[in-house]
């Protein structure tokens, strides 16, 4: 995630100058007793979750002694804000507060420059009182006028302090930061009492400092699978790979829990819309696009198809893709033939090569258990999807008894083996004419050896989308004899 | 006329050497985009698609006689902001750039360039705009022939469209349905995915209010941002009078959560599907609930037009 808890945006403005309350980060009840004890008990416990309106929902706690301290944090530990669950808390000196400030960067979509949201009158029930706040420009070099601040605080302390604020949100690119409130100690000082910083999931890259380990919007954990997920898209950058699991509750009143993959960002939404008219709950929303390679398609079908109790597969996007739509066929036909199908799969391959990719699709799936259909660009999300849930209302399986085989020959000391960067290619040992065959559909990477074998004509460590599309086409022939073993890092 | 681009603008690629660049500069040049050149650092001298290559943007700009209208941009996203802002500098009046994943403080710092340099530029993660039967910038239709088989250009005989669209794939795919529906059109524009763009659906809208090409104007919306609501705000005052048809995507999508998109999330209630149709269509636009239905749409406006006519 690239939100940040209180505690860690905190850290970042007492780097940049701006006085924070003392206290301390406590992952146990007994932790919190202690760090109040240096207070004399007179603490505030603030659960680090991820929500708005966190006091109202039990998270803050004003309290005046360390056994105090340690209930509050007790009742607090396990609480789930939202999909979050509290497993710490911030313990804080109580501050003197005579004034309260808003303070809020966002980004300003409209003029395509940050902005910053200013009350003085502090930030509770700050959604009532929307009109009152100040909107003050800020430049994309991070600066804002001082004396526009001036005219609206009065106070050069408080200025200078939301221009250090400013600051920092530039410094590590904050998509937004809300500092509610920056409080006027009543011996004068000024402190940020909260903080809430959200850095931009593609400036991540430059902040390895911040420790951020996924940098996506989601509004729940991550989950097991979307961190496999996350590691794929950072290991492959041949094209997108965007997936984000979705609740799941209510889906016995559906028509049923499936699989969504879609391509492309808008056509991903326009097919996620189409199916969930049908009644469906979605398991998950992904994303391949961008002229993704053949592997990476393959590994987001698996990655999709380990989600449990799946009762079909639906994949679209745009329906008139830019990009060569063979590839994700060669990639999912892959995913459905490993996994020996045994739910509904329906994908919309409508664009460049569309003709090419349903054929590769049809064809290296017609044997499965279930049926594997592919559509191209005259056909509607809406027919797809209603087509969609027919073949579903007569599938009465899902995906739970569906395992990964592998071919008889990988692992045989008949067959040769050689390792590439993602994996390593199996090949059965072949009579003469059925090499022959191999070799031409591997695009030249292979060539006979002395023994009339298949072997690499040059250095194929690169090569797992071809050598995917070489399996493929060898299993159309009613040849399965290669097999490109591809672990996925995480699900095996 | 057409809106952005046509055959007479004169065009020059960053990052020509790319495998994007390549295959795009490929497409642009045989789709009829007046190509001037091309430039990559290091690569001075080579040749792209028949296109000398330079290392600057400035030397393309001399070579080409001192004018180079667009540039397109194909560089890694960490290098877009270095690339816009050579562009921009060299004179460059409008910089399309493609690359996803550009950082939202880069995309902010060119579009504080441009506004004081008077420039402009599309996107962040533009798949591009074509004006079919002219040109077309960025990667809208993969090859010349796809381009020219799904999209029908304007002409006389046929009511015309305009298609925006936050989404590229979305945008092919308005483009080809309206196209199999019967309409021609005028341009197609995506104007990027992300939250900080160039230019926004507003923008293009208001250039083809201005088309004497563009009859109406289809509008592929998704969920997050203001840009929706801002075009339903120009409906308002007058300023879009021409009919807006649109579908907005992200129904079924959750708050939180991004989708995909840099600029698709709904934050603190902002930038919600219900809001977004309810602006619009309060403002007189015709907001589909199935994306299927927006040729339907698209016919039934126009042929009531014809017949009050």
């Amino acid at each position: 995630m690239a939100r940040l808890h209180e505690y860690q945006g905190k850290q970042l403005l007492a780097a940049a100058g701006i006085a924070i309350p003392r206290g301390g980060v406590a992952r146990t009840a007994e932790e919190v007793f202690e760090i109040a004890e240096q207070f004399h008990g007179n603490v505030a416990v603030k659960a680090q979750a991820w929500v708005t309106g966190r006091k109202a929902l039990g998270g803050v706690a004003l309290v005046h002694s360390p056994r105090e301290a340690q209930e509050a944090a007790e009742k607090m530990f396990g609480l789930h804000f939202g999909n979050f669950p509290v497993d710490e808390v911030l313990v804080e000196q109580l501050l003197d507060i005579e004034d309260e400030f808003f303070v809020s960067i966002t980004i300003d979509d409209a003029n395509g420059a940050p902005l910053l949201l200013l009350d003085c009158k502090g930030g509770s029930g700050i959604e009532d009182r929307a009109d009152a706040i100040d909107r003050i420009p800020i430049t994309a070099e991070g600066e804002i006028s001082k004396e526009a601040l001036q005219e609206v605080t009065g106070d050069e302390s408080v200025s200078e302090a939301i221009i250090s604020i400013v600051s920092a949100a530039k410094e590590h690119e904050a998509r937004s930061l809300e500092v509610n409130p920056l409080a006027r100690l009543t011996d004068g000082s000024i402190v940020a009492a909260d903080c809430r910083i959200t850095i931009d999931d593609y400036a991540v890259y430059r902040h390895n400092d911040l420790g951020i380990d996924i940098a996506r919007e989601l509004d729940h954990p991550p989950t097991e699978l979307e961190r496999v997920a996350y590691t794929i898209e950072q290991e492959d950058h041949r094209g997108t790979f965007y997936f984000a699991q979705l609740p799941t509750e209510g889906c016995q009143e559906s028509n049923g829990l499936i699989a969504f993959h879609g391509a492309g960002g808008g056509g991903s939404m326009m097919s996620m819309d189409a199916v969930s008219n049908e009644g469906f709950t979605l398991s998950n929303f992904t994303d391949t696009s961008g002229n993704p390679s053949v592997a990476k398609v393959y590994q987001a079908a698996r990655v999709i198809l380990s989600q449990p109790h799946l009762k079909g597969y639906f994949g679209s996007g745009s329906g008139v893709a830019s990009q060569e739509q063979y590839h994700s066929a060669y990639g999912l036909a892959k995913a459905f033939c490993e996994m020996n199908m045994a739910i509904p799969a329906v994908i919309r391959l409508g664009g460049n090569s569309e003709d090419r990719a349903v054929d590769i699709l049809q064809d290296a799936c017609k044997d499965l258990p279930a049926p594997v259909r592919g559509f191209k660009k005259d056909d509607t999300p809406a027919s797809c999807a209603a087509l969609f849930a027919q073949l579903v209302e007569h599938t009465d399986t899902t995906n739970d008894s569906m395992r990964r085989t592998v071919p008889d020959f990988v692992g045989s000391s008949d067959a040769s083996c050689f390792p590439i960067k993602t994996g390593t290619l199996w090949i059965d040992h072949l009579s003469p004419d059925i090499a022959q065959l191999v070799i031409g559909h591997s695009s030249g990477l292979l060539e006979s050896n002395g023994n009339g074998q298949p072997t690499p004509a040059e250095d194929i460590r690169d090569k797992d989308s071809e050598l995917i599309a070489c399996e493929i086409e060898c299993l159309r022939d009613g040849h399965p004899v290669v097999f490109l073993d591809m672990p996925v890092r995480g699900l095996e | 006329m057409a809106v952005i681009i046509d055959n007479d603008k004169r065009v020059m690629v960053q990052g020509i050497t790319g495998r994007e660049g390549r295959a795009r500069t490929r497409l642009m040049k045989n789709f009829g985009t007046n190509i001037v050149g091309g430039c990559t650092p290091g690569r001075g001298g080579q040749e792209v698609e028949g296109i000398l290559v330079h290392d600057t943007v400035k030397e393309v700009v001399d070579a080409a006689g001192g004018e180079v209208d667009i540039s397109v941009v194909f560089v890694p996203a960490r290098l877009v902001k270095h690339a816009a802002i050579e562009a921009i500098d060299a004179g460059v009046r409008l910089v399309v750039l493609v690359p996803d994943r550009v950082p939202v403080w880069d995309a902010m710092a060119i579009a504080a360039k441009a506004k004081r340099a008077g420039a402009h530029f599309i996107g962040p993660n533009t798949l591009g705009i074509i004006s079919p039967g002219k040109a077309v910038l960025g990667m809208i239709g993969g090859n010349a022939d796809s381009a020219r088989e799904w999209f029908t250009p304007p002409s006389d005989n046929l009511t015309n469209l305009g298609v925006i669209s936050r989404s590229g794939g979305m945008t092919s795919s308005c483009g080809y349905y309206l196209a199999q529906a019967g309409f021609g059109l005028s341009t197609l524009c995506h104007v990027g995915g992300d939250s900080v763009i160039g230019m926004p659906i507003p923008d293009v809208a208001l250039r083809m209010q201005r088309d004497d090409e563009t009859d109406g104007i289809v509008v592929f919306g998704e969920i997050g941002g203001s840009q929706e609501e801002r075009l339903a705000q120009l409906m308002n005052e007058g300023r879009i009078t021409k009919p807006v048809i649109a579908y907005i995507g992200g129904k079924a999508a959750r708050e939180g959560t991004r989708f995909s998109h840099a600029g698709a999330i709904i934050e603190g209630g902002r930038g919600t599907h219900d809001g977004k149709v309810q602006a619009l269509t309060q403002a007189g636009a015709i907001v589909v609930d199935a994306f299927g239905d927006l040729p339907e749409a698209a016919r039934e406006i126009f042929s009531v037009d014809r017949s009050n006519a």
